[in-house]
């Protein structure tokens, strides 16, 4: 037994098992310590395949033994090991977080439960990224989507309940469209495996089908993703949720969901197809619409969490901005803004579910004079605040730099302005929050300062750290995200 | 329901045999149409005609919460396990080949047991899903 031949599967097996364990032993405690044990396990595995992949290259495996294109193939290359390590450290951070968080928002007997069902939504979101097959891609995505939609109902106010059913329509939709994508793939291909995908569409590129199948994709995947105007389902979703399943949602779903447009537009319809139909267009529109618009939307939010999901929705316009570009550099872009706000994002809503816990709500009202009440939480909010605008320092300037580097290479001098000009609007809302915890008396004096409990204002500092560091020194995201929109695009013809 | 003679009488001659059926689609899902699904659907539905005509609290002496609750959890971990047995006996995961003397026999065995696993969640889920909507009130 060579566990190493396994790992492109471990790292979904394990969090898997935890789930229904974590149900039969029906004790909070027995859940939280397994699926901490699982998404560690799961991080060390991703790490491991990552290395693996950095030095021997893509890594096929068949499941069940049945050799590909006729099996399920699970297929890590850079680019997935990269989402892979994304998904499953942040998982990592975050649980231990979620003791102190889920005791204080759920009820006892809920507790195992919700363990469960974290495992599960991990073990779907690594299962989409290490798949390699296009009927797999649709299972994981409905098993994250399930979890993630019970998560979400889980929240403590009645209003989770509807976010939830929002986003339970909205995703199934999405769901829908991307398996109808699929479908009409099969139909013309034979095949569901997607690199024999990719070689038999060759022939039949120009045929309706297909075309109609990269419309659905596109449509349902957009969805998933909250690309701009489809994102209604997401602020509701994301500031009703229990504060760690805030945090982890935005750290990793919309992420992955982007990483599957990726692979369907790159791995299987190819470039050329891609520009064709005017999806690059489409979705410069889009982007800049997004950037601009939802930035605005978050200004006026009165409250920090649907602040900070309204962000969210502006951020995931630069990430679908490097998309359009279709270059190296543009896909680098948005690889590398995938994990810098995915750190960032939820680093961020890991504080902020700190302060709910101490101040009682994310209401901006409520927050004020958080500066003196709780220092490190709010000082960490503002550092995090400053990756969202892109101060150079913090892996949000990254993000922003290299997206300038592909617009400049594709001659697009005002997309230059344009991203400059959004970032005055995330000033603008990280100032909103700013001015309500350092300048705004607080409205009823509090007794002392209290911090959040150490172990959640640790993992969540961890993240911020993270988003700090990966400022400084990009080598390693940058590096990573240039190898994989490499490979992505080097498989073009 | 439970004053109505002649649904009592039917209910019981009915649900061993709903029951038999369910065993029948589940074992003999390999050969002909049936498997895990259909059988954990079936087994459900006669605890489902028991609780209609004998009442909610029969039902749950019968199948108590707390075991539809294992049969959730443990069908998956079974169907799971399958799959980790494969790794085990040196094959790749969820691989049947290794599973028995011959490469028939294995692939006999793996789908065996994962459709068992099939079986005992969704008739888990479907009873779950039973109860908390009788539990609910008007």
């Amino acid at each position: 037994m060579n566990l190493v031949a396994h790992l492109p599967i471990l790292p979904v097996v394990v969090p898997l098992i935890s789930a229904p364990i974590a149900v039969l032993s029906r004790r909070g405690s027995v859940a939280f310590v397994l699926a901490t044990t699982a998404s560690w396990a799961a991080l060390a595995l991703a790490v491991a395949l990552w290395v693996q992949v950095g030095a021997e290259g893509t890594i096929s495996y068949a499941i069940g033994n049945w050799p590909p294109p006729w099996g399920i193939e699970y297929r890590i290359d850079t680019l997935s090991a990269f989402v892979l390590v994304l998904v499953s450290g942040v998982a990592a951070i975050i649980l231990p977080y979620c003791r102190r968080s889920i005791e204080a928002e759920l009820p006892r007997e809920q507790h195992y439960l919700f363990y469960a069902m974290f495992g599960l939504c991990l073990a779907g979101l690594l299962g989409i990224v290490a798949t390699g097959d296009a009927f797999n891609i649709f299972v994981f995505v409905e098993i994250s989507a399930l979890a993630s939609y019970a998560l979400i109902a889980l929240g403590r106010d009645r209003r989770a309940l509807v976010a939830s059913y929002q986003y339970l329509i909205m995703g199934t939709i999405g769901a829908t469209f991307l398996v109808i994508g699929i479908g009409l793939l099969y139909l013309m291909t034979g095949t569901l495996n997607l690199a024999d995908m990719r070689q038999r569409l060759a022939d039949v590129s120009d045929m309706r089908p297909v075309l109609t199948a990269l419309a659905f994709i596109t449509a349902g995947m957009s969805l998933k993703l909250a690309l701009f105007p489809l994102h209604q389902w997401l602020p509701n979703a994301y500031s009703h949720a229990p504060s760690a399943v805030s945090a982890f949602l935005a750290g990793t779903a919309t992420k992955v969901s982007v990483y599957v447009l990726l692979r369907f537009y790159y791995s299987v319809f190819g470039a050329g197809l891609v520009s064709d139909l005017g999806l690059r267009e489409v979705l410069l529109v889009l982007s800049l619409a997004a950037m601009f618009a939802a930035s605005a939307l978050a200004i006026f939010q009165t409250d920090l969490k649907k602040l900070l999901a309204y962000s969210s929705v502006a951020q995931i316009g630069y990430i679908t901005l490097g998309l359009s570009f279709e270059s190296v550099a543009g896909l680098t872009a948005s690889i590398v803004h995938l994990f810098n706000h995915g750190i960032t994002k939820a680093g961020l809503f890991m504080l902020v579910g700190g302060a709910v816990l101490v101040m009682g709500g994310s209401d901006m009202s409520r927050l004020a004079g958080l500066g003196r009440a709780m220092p490190l939480t709010s000082f960490g909010i503002v550092l995090g605040g400053l990756s969202l605008i892109g101060v150079p320092g913090t892996a949000g300037f990254i993000s922003k730099w290299s997206l300038i580097v592909a617009a400049l290479e594709r001659n697009q001098w005002w997309l230059v302005f344009a991203i400059a000009l959004s970032s005055l609007l995330a000033l603008a809302y990280v100032w909103r929050f700013v001015e309500a915890a350092y300048l705004r008396e607080p409205a009823q004096p509090r007794e002392g300062g209290r911090e959040a409990p150490p172990s959640m204002l640790i993992s969540a500092w961890i993240l911020v750290a993270a988003s700090i560091y990966f400022g400084l020194d990009s080598s390693l995201t940058l590096g990573s995200a240039m190898a994989g929109a490499q490979s992505l695009l080097g498989a073009a013809p | 329901m439970s004053n109505d003679l002649i649904l009592r009488v039917v209910a019981k001659i009915l649900i061993p045999f709903i029951l038999l059926f369910a065993l029948y689609v589940q074992f003999h899902g390999e050969y002909g149409p049936g498997g895990g699904f259909q059988a954990g659907v079936i087994a459900a539905a006669a605890v489902v005609l028991y609780a209609l005509i004998y009442g909610l609290d029969s039902a749950r002496k019968v199948a108590p919460d707390w075991l539809v609750e294992t049969m959730v959890a443990a069908g998956v971990l079974l169907y799971a396990l399958v799959g980790v047995a494969g790794i085990v006996f040196g094959g790749n995961y969820l691989d049947y080949f290794v599973l028995g003397t011959t490469p028939v026999d294995g692939q006999h065995r793996g789908i065996f047991w994962v459709e068992v696993g099939v079986g005992i969640t969704v008739s888990g889920v479907m009873l779950k899903v039973f109860y908390m909507f009788a539990d609910r009130q008007p």
